[in-house]
């Protein structure tokens, strides 16, 4: 430093760094509240340290950690894709036309099944690259663009179905959603899989530092020779291709499809996980873990809530407390 | 006679990092007062603080022979203080109209009177000799008229005090002269003027006395006529300056017959490119000339494949094959420091080691997986190399100053081994001192043999650095100036008047 | 050149553009159906979709600032159980009280956005689900049903000179929010957020005011909605209002208004709102033909159809506009 400090004298902030309180809790917040969300439910909720309580709270939330992760990616881009709960409703209708066979006629049961698991996910992973293709060739802002498939997806899955229920009982099918390894749901493994799967690709793969230095500034991020167009793209196709994933556990779990209601008011609940995980909603900066950390927590309070006699009602105003303290909290610490 | 302005002891700290630290600033009535200092030395802080954007942590302010505190621009305003700023803060899309009159409508039967406010607004453009149309929108007229436009709204507030913040930045020459003429026409009305800039020429022509500043305090205030200009610089940066002065001339002038790196030749784009031809050799500066408009930056976009051009032949490193994106231009060799900094270079919430290695990732990766070990390698040697002044290779660049987030740029391009760099405007708004170690390393890597190609609208720059320079007007080249002929003189005269014949002189 | 060039095209589509296809519609409708130009059928399609152009004039003036308004479908639910418990007082109170309660969602999204500082987007989330849970809570989870005896329920299936009394505050509403727009210092201010903040506010303009306003009058003209609702369908309905939202934004972006803020117009966000409205009208007519069938999902399908090739245009002809020049 000595013979280059020509026109500068050190800063004093890097002299002395002192402990933060308001970055520490920018930083860890998310961590402290699902950490105190336990201990107060240790307190006072009945029966809360058991595999029951774990195994609900883990159902309902797989779903929307693992639209989340999607969701994270596509707003780490600077994006945002409202098309996800139409997309996890067309996967969801269409997973049973295909295993009972009213779509094709089907060589063997085994096979119904595979189908019923690549294909509906296929689909979706491409009407992902359908938001892409409008969002990257046509430059239609991403809230309009993904507003497309928000508005027609759904009527697609029920045009399919007709609006009928289709209900179905098919074990081999249904493990995604219902299957235990070791006393713990399937689907939560998976949703374990997947964020690590997106967060390890967001820290230390090249595509990973591409999609935040798009989000960062785009403009930029072009002359400095990244293929834009494309990283927008491949966003677009996982958070299409995670959606199918989740509609598949939806309507397993549920063993039954309801084209009206699968997925209804995920792309909010998707985007408020985002938010309260400490993902920047503008862009170019994300953290899939918080994304997790976030979904749990909404879950959590609901659950404390509902548990201790609440009315879900009132739940619902207590998510929107939490995600307006957390986003402030965050903006906080950025000052 | 009370002075109009009188701000004593203000400080203020940005996250516990003193920005201000008992600063003062006088200004008399109908004084032209330059306020200078390098960037971060507090001026806009300290402007900010004044017409209420920021809050003050302590010291007084007195304005007209009150005490004041702005709480918001908008009673700054109101109180007689219009602020013009560096970077144009008008509404494009909205009429050049509702540009100049928001904020003091005129109402008839409490409704807008649209009428009347068109015919102030060109009442108000006249002073300054522009006649244009007023009802349409902004972003329909060039960066100069805009500049205008917004200078032209702050005197429409009959203010006391006119504070602009480097106003010249996007003016030629001769709006210069105009905006001069306006500010004496102000001076002589009894109106204070509080001037900003890093032009000498301009503080010296216009201002009558100055307040420097430096590292968040006032340190000296004098009348200009008693300061000379080396004393100037020298208060500025708080160190002698032979190092600054004493750079060395161009390398040798002996003619060079290496074949050239890039060749541009009859390169059209749009109205604003209609005939461009240049070239630049391995080793060599070449300096692209000209006013606003010229088409100098839409000329090397195209080259480095950001815009596509509509005619007209590029031939780099031997192929002419067209580069349709700027990751191909990158691929070839080239690397590109566009125009504008926070727009269009940096990644602001990236560390220094990542916006540092942003365009040699795929190098850097192995079947994707960024290999952090050798990035941090690389990173470290140039953050020496270039003396890059960073807390840590993982600090946010954002929080480094323009002239250290300007060599984070150039390292991300010599970090590749181009064969050609392209610069636009590569010391725009950085300090004197950055700006004199950014010439020197462009210089020190020509001597290596990168092909160099620069554009810079201060003369000084281009004709100290260069050792080719191509003058464009209205989109084409309109003279070649080697060996003595580049001076600011040929320069200038090329500018203003250059035709074929210059580019004969120039080779004779 | 090249700004006016772009900027002009985006403002002449937007406006004629979307008016154009309303046309189209309405001649291809005349031309097809018997009865589609019928007073019954356009006082009916005028009286349904009145409060749907409330909630769109609300979402326009809040786009052209740049934010969004995610809260106005739960607030219109909250507004219509409100409206609904004050309904036995008479029209009037029912009124207020439905608007009073959207002003108070409208309130506290303008606090959220204005004083913490927090995205419209996340801020007007947050308040959808607050409205949406305060809205379940009154009900006790189920609709309300109005009194019939107060006068309340003309507010919805009332006429006035022969107009729906619901298509008349619509109309007044859109004919001071025109008013507002374009012969007001807060309507040009309005406009000026939306095009840049940042300079709006060095520019000495209470930019900070301007957007409280326009987030307020969203949460009200939501509520007024509300009330229509009520009124119409004789409940206060506190699961309706779902997707209304992004419909409302839908006719904006229909109606030529950038998504981005700055640009915008009152008159093609009601052109946007018909248009939106007409298929959903003209599907039931296809219907009626007998020779095709097609079930109510097709019309959301038709609908995002619709805007894919309404955005789908606006893009091709910007860019191409941006190429020439």
């Amino acid at each position: 430093m000595a013979e280059t400090a020509t026109t500068l004298p050190p800063r004093p902030a890097q002299e002395a760094p002192r402990f933060e309180l308001k970055s520490f809790l920018t930083r860890y917040g998310s961590w402290i509240a699902l950490a105190l969300l336990i201990l107060v439910n240790l307190a006072i909720t009945p029966n809360f340290a058991t595999w029951q309580t774990l195994n609900v709270n883990l159902t309902q939330v797989c779903a929307i950690v693992i639209v989340g992760v999607g969701m994270t990616l596509v707003i780490a881009t600077g994006g945002i894709d409202l098309s996800v709960g139409a997309l996890m409703a067309i996967a969801g209708a269409l997973a049973p036309l295909i295993f009972l066979g009213k779509l094709f006629p089907l060589p063997s049961p085994a096979v119904g099944i595979a189908l019923a698991f690549v294909l509906p996910v296929l689909v979706t992973g491409i009407l992902g690259l359908f938001n892409g293709w409008l969002i990257t060739h046509l430059r239609i802002q991403p809230i309009i663009a993904t507003l497309v498939l928000f508005i027609a997806g759904r009527g697609i899955a029920q045009v399919f179905t007709n609006g009928n229920l289709q209900v179905f009982n098919l074990p081999e099918f249904q493990f995604i959603g219902l299957g235990r390894i070791f006393g713990i749901p399937f689907q939560a493994f998976l949703m374990v899989a997947i964020v690590a799967a997106a967060a390890w690709m967001l820290r230390r793969t090249m595509f990973g530092r591409q999609i935040l230095a798009v989000g960062g500034n785009e403009r930029a991020a072009r002359l400095a020779g990244i293929p834009v167009a494309s990283v927008k793209q491949r966003v677009y196709l996982i958070s299409g291709l995670l959606s199918g994933i989740a509609g598949l556990i939806v309507i397993a779990r549920n063993s039954a499809a309801d084209a009206n209601l699968v997925g209804l008011g995920m792309e909010l609940d998707a985007i408020a996980a985002v938010a309260v995980g400490g993902t920047l909603l503008t862009g170019g900066r994300a953290t899939v873990i918080g994304t997790l950390v976030g979904a749990l927590i909404i879950q959590l309070v609901r659950y404390t809530l509902l548990a201790n006699g609440v009315p879900d009602a009132a739940a619902l105003v207590a998510k929107a407390g939490i995600i307006v303290l957390a986003v402030w909290l965050q903006r906080q610490g950025q000052r | 006679m009370a002075p109009l302005l009188s701000m004593h002891g203000i400080n203020k700290r940005f996250a516990g990092i003193p920005a201000l630290r008992a600063a003062e600033l006088v200004v008399e009535k109908g004084e032209v007062h330059a306020l200078i200092g390098q960037n971060g030395a507090g001026k806009s802080t300290l402007i900010k603080i004044l017409t209420g954007y920021y809050a003050k942590d302590s010291g007084e302010i007195v304005f007209d022979g009150k005490p004041v505190t702005f709480s918001s621009p908008q009673e700054a305003q109101g109180a007689g203080i219009s602020t013009i700023y560096q970077e144009i803060n008008l509404v494009p899309y909205r009429s050049v109209t509702e540009n100049i009159c928001l904020g003091r409508e005129k109402r008839r039967f409490g409704l807008l009177d649209w009428r009347a406010m068109h015919a102030e607004a060109r009442a108000l453009l006249s002073r300054f000799n522009i006649d244009i149309d007023v009802h349409r929108p902004l972003m329909a007229y060039p960066t100069a008229v805009q500049q205008m436009v917004a200078i032209a709204r702050a005197i429409g507030f009959e203010a006391k005090l006119v504070i602009m913040d480097e106003p010249t930045s996007s003016l030629d020459e001769r709006e210069v002269e105009v905006l001069f003429g306006v500010i004496r026409q102000l001076k002589a009305a009894g109106v204070s003027v509080i001037f900003v800039s890093h032009k000498l020429d301009e503080l010296y022509s216009v201002c009558d006395r100055v307040t420097i500043m430096r590292d968040g305090r006032t340190v000296q205030v004098a009348p200009m006529a008693e300061l000379s200009r080396l004393d100037l610089v020298t208060t500025m940066l708080g160190r002698e300056l032979t190092q600054v002065l004493q750079e060395g001339r161009k390398a040798d002038d002996t003619v060079d017959t290496r074949k050239p790196i890039l060749k541009v030749q009859d390169l059209a784009i749009g109205r604003r490119v209609r005939g461009v031809d240049f070239e630049v050799r391995p080793g060599e500066i070449v300096g692209l000339a000209g006013l606003l408009g010229a088409g100098r930056t839409e000329s090397v976009r195209a080259v480095f494949g950001a815009d596509k051009p509509d005619t007209g032949m590029i031939r780099f490193a031997g192929s002419d094959k067209a580069m349709t994106e700027p990751a191909d231009a990158i691929r070839a060799g080239m690397g590109f420091c566009s125009e504008d900094r926070k727009l269009e270079g940096i990644i602001p919430d990236m560390s220094v080691r990542e916006n540092l290695t942003l365009a040699l990732m795929p190098q850097l990766a192995r079947r994707g997986i960024v290999d952090e070990g050798r990035s941090r390698e690389i990173v470290d040697q140039f953050i020496k190399r270039l003396g890059i002044r960073c807390s840590d290779p993982e600090q946010r660049i954002r929080e480094l100053s323009g002239g250290n987030q300007q060599k984070v740029l150039l390292a991300r391009w010599l970090c590749m081994n181009p064969k050609l760099l392209i610069l636009d405007e590569p010391t725009r708004g950085i300090d004197v001192g950055a700006k004199a170690e950014i010439l020197s390393l462009i210089r020190e890597l020509a001597g290596q043999g990168l092909g160099v190609l620069m554009i810079s609208s201060e003369l000084e720059e281009i004709v100290e650095a260069a050792s080719r320079i191509f003058v464009l007007r209205d989109g084409r080249t309109v003279a070649e100036l080697e060996g003595d002929a580049v001076n600011e003189q040929s320069v200038m005269a090329a500018m203003a008047h250059g035709h074929e014949s210059n580019r004969e002189a120039a080779h004779g | 050149m090249n700004g006016t060039m772009t900027f002009k095209t985006l403002q002449t589509i937007g406006r004629f553009g979307v008016l154009l296809a309303l046309i189209t519609l309405i001649v291809f409708g005349w031309l097809r159906y018997d009865n589609f130009l019928g007073t019954y059928n356009v006082l009916s399609v005028l009286r349904y979709n009145s409060m749907f152009a409330l909630v769109a004039l609300g979402m326009c003036f809040v786009i052209i600032t740049g934010g969004i308004d995610l809260s106005v479908g739960s607030t219109a639910a909250l507004g219509s159980v409100v409206a609904a418990l004050a309904s036995p007082y008479g029209a009037v109170p029912g009124l207020l009280a439905g608007l009073g309660a959207g002003l108070m969602i409208g309130a506290c999204n303008a606090l959220i956005i204005t004083r913490l500082n927090i995205l419209p987007f996340i801020a007007t989330l947050a308040t959808m689900l607050a409205a949406s849970g305060c809205a379940l809570l009154l009900a006790g989870n189920q609709s309300v049903s109005v009194s019939y005896e107060s006068g309340f329920t003309e507010l919805g299936q009332g006429d006035f000179l022969g107009f729906p009394v619901p298509a008349w505050i619509a109309l007044v509403a859109y004919l001071l929010g025109s008013l507002v727009l374009n012969l007001t210092s807060f309507g040009r201010t309005v406009l000026a957020v939306g095009g840049n903040e940042d300079a709006t506010r060095l520019m000495g303009l209470p930019a900070t005011r301007v957007k409280a306003i326009v987030y307020l009058a969203s949460g009200g003209l939501a509520g007024l909605a509300g009330v229509i609702l009520a009124a119409q369908f004789g409940a206060g309905q506190p699961i309706e209002g779902v997707g209304w939202e992004l419909f409302a934004i839908a006719a904006v972006v229909v109606g030529g208004t950038l998504l981005t803020g700055g640009v915008g117009s009152v008159g093609s966000t009601l052109a946007g709102v018909l248009l939106l409205g007409l298929i959903f009208n003209i599907l039931n007519f296809e219907n009626g033909l007998g020779w095709i069938s097609l079930s109510a999902y097709w019309q959301s399908v038709i609908r995002g159809l619709f805007l894919l090739l309404v955005v789908a245009i606006q893009a091709r002809l910007s860019v191409r506009t941006e190429e020439t020049v």
